[in-house]
C-alpha cells in the first residue's frame, strides 16, 4: 500500500472512531453499573443530533455569530440526554431492575422504538443539515487531499478528552468512585451504604448525555435522517462486545480498531467495509469470548 | 330436441351477454398505493402522498372517472415486505379495492407482481424501477406506468457522452442494494460498449444509510477519477454530496448523480454548478415544455402551498400512474358503449394505453412496460430559487432508449448500436 494512502486511511479511521467511541462509551458505562443492554442509546443518538441541528439551525438563521454553533451543540446534546435519561430511568427502567436481562432488553427495545416514531412526529420525514461547524472550521491539507479540520482535529480531540476527563472522573472524585464501587460489586457497595438507585440514575444520565453528544458532534457531518439510531446502536454494540462489557478504555481502543479496520477496507478491500467492525468482533470473541479487555468474573456463591 | 334445448341457450346467452354488458356501477373507485411513508425512503412516499391527495381533489371535483368518485388506502412499505404483501391481500380480499399501486421499493414489486396475478387485481407499479420484472416474466395484471432502470441510466450515460466526451476514468459510489449494484451493472456495460477504454479506477458500494463517507472522499480524492457517478438517493445522496462538496471532491470531478432533482432542493445553495443531474424520467417542476402550461403550474403551485416545497419526480410518478388508471377506465367505458366496464375490460383497455401525467405522453407497450422520455440536465444557480435548478436539459425519446420487447437489458447493451449516440434528443436552457 502507498505510504500516502496509509496515512489518509489512518486518517479517516480516527475521525470515524472517535464518534463511535462516545456512544459505545456511554452503553458500555451503563452496561457496567447497571448491568442493563440499552438499547434506547440509539434513540439518545438520534434525538441529539436532531435536536442539535434544529438548534444549529435557528442559531445560523437567526443573525447571531455563527461560531455560537459550537456552544448550540453542547447545549442541545445535554439538554437531550439529561431530559432523556432521566425520563427513562426514573419512569421505566427503575421498575424493571429486579426482572430478568431478556425483559429489560426488551423494554429498552420498545423505548427505542418509541424514541424513533418521536423524531418522526417533531421532526418529519425529511433529512436534516446543519453543516455551519464543518464549514467553520474549514479544511486542512494533508499530502495534498483537503480533510475537514471539524473531523480529524475536533473530533478526536473531544473523543480524547471524554475518555480522560471518564477516567479522571471514575478514579478521582467521590461519585466517581463511588460509580466504580458499584460497578465492581454491587451487593459490598449496597452493604457499605451506598444508594445504588442514586448511582444508577446519575450513571444513566451520564451515559445519556454521552449519548446525545456523540449524535450532537455527528450532526454537522451528516444528513440527520430517520434510521441513524439503529444504525450506530448496532455498530456500537460491535466496539463495546470487541472490548468487553463496562470497558471504558477498552471501548477506546476497539473503536480505534473498528475505524481503522473499516477505513482500510474501504483502500483495500472496499467490498467488506460492511463487514469489517463485525468480523473484528466475532475474532475477537472466538479468541476471547469475554472481549478485549474484560476481566473473568468472579463467581459469587 | 331441439326445441327443448332453445330456451336454456337462450338463456344462457342472455345471461353471458348481460354480465359482460355493464357490470354495476360503484359507489366509489377505491385503490390502495404501497409506498414509504416511514424510513429513509418515505422521502418519496410522503410527497406521492400529498400529491395523491391534490390530485384526487382535482379528479373528484371534475366527476371522479366516469362519474365516479375515487379514493385512495395508503399502506407503508416502510413496516416490511411481509406487511406489504398482507396488507396487499386485505385490501384486495376484504376491503375490495379495484386496483392496486404498489410500489417504490423494487424488491415489493417483485413480490407483489405474482400476488396480483393470483388475485386477478390491475396493479399499477408506479415507482419501483428494476427492468428485470418484464424482462424474466410476463403478467396479465400487471403494468409499469414509468420507465425502467435501462432507459434511465442510459440516457444519463449518452448526455455524459454528448457532452463531456473526452473522460478517461471513472469511479462508481453506490448504495449497498439492489438498485445501487443493478444501476451501475446497466451503466458500465452500456460505457463499456459506447465508450471502450475507460477505466474503472474504483468501485465503491458503502452500506445503505451510511451516515459517512468520508473515507470514500479521501480515496476519490486521491485517485482523482475524471467522472465520478452516484446513483444515490434520498439522505445517503445529500451526505455524499454535502460531504464532497465540503472537501473539493465536486471541483476535482464531474459528477453525475441521475437521481439529484429529488435532492437539489434540500442540498439549497451548496449545490454546485456543472453536476449531471436527472429525475427519472422527464420529471421536473419546471419542466421546459410545461412551465407555462395552466393545468401544471397551478399543480406545481399548489403542491407547494400545500407542502412548502416542489414536486419531485415520485409526485410526476403517482400523477402518471392516476392518470393511467383514469385512460385505462374511460377507454374500457367508451369501449363497452358507455356501460361501466368490469374489471377485466380495464385491464384489457391497460394494453397500448396513452396517457399523460405531469410530464409528456407515455405509453404502454406490449410487455407492459411503460414508454417514457427521460430528461438529463446540469446544475446552474438561479437566485430565484434557494436552491439549484437544471440548465441545458435534453430529452431523449423513451422508445430509442427502452430495452425492446422480449429482450433482456444485458444482451441488448452489450450490443448497442453506436447510433444511439445520434438519436434525435430537444435541448431546452432554464428560463430566468
Amino acid at each position: 500500500m502507498d505510504p500516502i494512502l496509509l496515512v489518509l486511511a489512518t486518517l479517516d479511521g480516527i475521525a470515524y472512531a472517535a464518534l463511535v467511541f462516545l456512544v459505545a462509551v456511554g452503553l458500555t458505562l451503563i452496561f457496567g453499573v447497571m448491568r442493563i443492554l440499552n438499547v434506547a442509546h440509539g434513540g439518545f443518538y438520534a434525538i441529539g443530533a436532531y435536536a442539535a441541528a434544529s438548534l444549529v439551525l435557528s442559531v445560523s438563521g437567526a443573525d447571531l455569530n455563527p461560531w455560537l454553533t459550537f456552544p448550540a451543540l453542547l447545549v442541545a446534546a445535554g439538554a437531550v440526554g439529561a431530559v432523556l435519561g432521566l425520563v427513562i430511568e426514573r419512569g421505566l427502567l427503575r421498575h424493571i431492575y429486579a426482572k430478568g436481562e431478556v425483559l429489560q432488553l426488551l423494554v429498552t427495545f420498545a423505548a427505542f422504538m418509541i424514541l424513533e416514531d418521536v423524531q418522526r412526529l417533531v421532526w418529519g420525514v425529511q433529512p436534516y443539515a446543519a453543516t455551519d461547524p464543518v464549514r467553520l472550521l474549514g479544511t486542512v491539507e494533508v499530502m495534498g487531499i483537503p480533510y475537514n479540520a471539524y473531523q480529524i482535529i475536533l473530533l478526536p480531540a473531544i473523543a480524547l478528552l471524554v475518555l480522560v476527563g471518564l477516567r479522571w472522573f471514575l478514579r478521582h472524585t467521590l461519585s466517581g468512585k463511588v460509580i466504580t464501587a458499584v460497578t465492581e460489586d454491587r451487593e459490598t457497595a449496597i452493604t457499605v451504604g451506598i444508594d445504588a438507585r442514586r448511582v444508577f440514575t446519575i450513571t444513566f444520565v451520564i451515559g445519556a448525555i454521552l449519548a446525545s453528544l456523540g449524535g450532537a458532534l455527528a450532526s454537522p457531518t451528516t444528513a440527520i435522517q430517520l434510521g441513524l439510531g439503529a444504525e450506530m446502536i448496532v455498530l456500537s454494540f460491535a466496539v463495546v462486545a470487541t472490548a468487553g462489557l463496562g470497558q471504558v478504555e477498552g471501548a477506546a481502543l476497539a473503536a480505534l480498531l473498528i475505524g481503522l479496520g473499516r477505513s482500510f477496507a474501504v483502500y483495500l478491500v472496499p467490498e467488506l467495509d460492511v463487514l469489517i467492525p463485525y468480523m473484528i468482533m466475532v475474532l475477537v470473541l472466538l479468541v476471547r469470548p469475554q472481549g478485549l479487555f474484560a476481566v473473568a468474573e468472579k463467581r459469587r456463591i | 330436441m331441439h326445441r327443448c334445448l332453445k330456451l336454456p341457450v337462450a338463456l344462457a346467452l342472455a345471461l353471458f351477454a348481460g354480465t359482460a354488458a355493464a357490470a354495476d356501477k360503484p359507489e366509489t373507485l377505491t385503490i390502495g398505493i404501497t409506498g414509504f411513508l416511514s424510513g429513509p425512503a418515505s422521502v418519496f412516499g410522503e410527497p406521492a402522498r400529498a400529491a395523491s391527495e391534490i390530485l384526487l381533489d382535482d379528479l373528484n371535483r371534475a366527476g371522479g372517472i366516469g362519474g365516479v368518485p375515487v379514493t385512495a388506502i395508503w399502506v407503508d412499505e416502510g413496516a416490511g415486505g411481509e406487511h406489504v404483501l398482507s396488507e396487499y391481500r386485505r385490501l384486495v380480499q376484504d376491503v375490495g379495492v379495484d386496483a392496486m399501486f404498489a410500489s417504490i421499493s423494487s424488491g415489493n414489486c417483485k413480490k407483489v407482481a405474482p400476488l396480483a396475478e393470483d388475485l386477478k387485481i390491475l396493479n399499477i407499479m408506479w415507482d419501483c424501477g428494476t427492468q428485470k420484472i418484464f424482462e424474466e416474466n410476463s403478467y396479465r395484471y400487471v403494468f409499469r406506468t414509468q420507465a425502467n432502470a435501462t432507459p434511465e441510466m442510459l440516457s444519463t450515460l449518452l448526455y455524459l457522452l454528448k457532452t463531456k466526451p473526452d473522460f478517461e476514468t471513472i469511479a462508481v459510489v453506490n448504495q449497498d442494494y439492489a438498485w445501487g449494484r443493478d444501476s451501475w451493472h446497466i451503466f458500465s456495460t452500456a460505457l463499456q460498449r459506447l465508450k471502450p477504454g475507460v477505466r474503472v479506477v474504483a468501485e465503491l458500494f458503502p452500506k445503505f444509510g451510511a451516515p459517512d463517507f468520508s473515507t470514500e472522499i479521501s480515496r476519490l480524492l486521491a485517485l482523482r477519477p475524471d467522472v465520478i457517478l452516484s446513483t444515490s438517493w434520498g439522505g445517503d445522496l445529500d451526505n455524499f454530496v454535502r460531504q464532497s462538496v465540503q472537501r473539493g471532491l465536486t471541483e476535482r470531478s464531474t459528477f453525475v448523480l441521475p437521481l439529484m432533482e429529488s435532492s437539489l432542493q434540500r442540498i439549497g445553495p451548496d449545490m454546485p454548478e456543472g453536476v449531471i443531474v436527472g429525475g427519472r424520467g422527464d420529471h421536473y417542476f419546471l419542466h421546459p415544455e410545461f412551465r407555462d402550461d395552466a393545468a401544471f403550474t397551478a399543480f406545481v403551485e399548489r403542491y407547494h402551498a400545500a407542502t412548502g416545497e416542489y414536486p419531485i419526480y415520485p409526485v410526476f410518478h403517482i400523477a402518471q400512474a392516476l392518470a393511467a388508471l383514469q385512460g385505462a377506465y374511460e377507454r374500457a367505458i367508451a369501449g363497452n358503449d358507455g356501460a361501466w366496464p368490469d374489471r377485466e375490460q380495464v385491464v384489457d383497455a391497460m394494453e397500448g394505453l396513452e396517457f399523460r401525467g405531469l410530464g409528456r405522453t407515455v405509453r404502454i407497450r406490449d410487455d407492459h412496460q411503460g414508454v417514457e422520455d427521460q430528461m438529463i440536465g446540469v446544475t446552474r444557480r438561479d437566485p430565484t430559487y434557494g436552491f439549484a435548478v437544471m440548465d441545458h436539459m435534453m430529452i431523449f425519446p423513451g422508445a430509442e432508449i427502452t430495452t425492446p420487447v422480449g429482450m433482456d437489458s444485458t444482451a441488448w447493451l452489450e450490443n448497442l448500436p453506436e447510433s444511439i449516440l445520434e438519436i434525435p434528443v430537444e435541448t431546452y436552457r432554464h428560463a430566468e
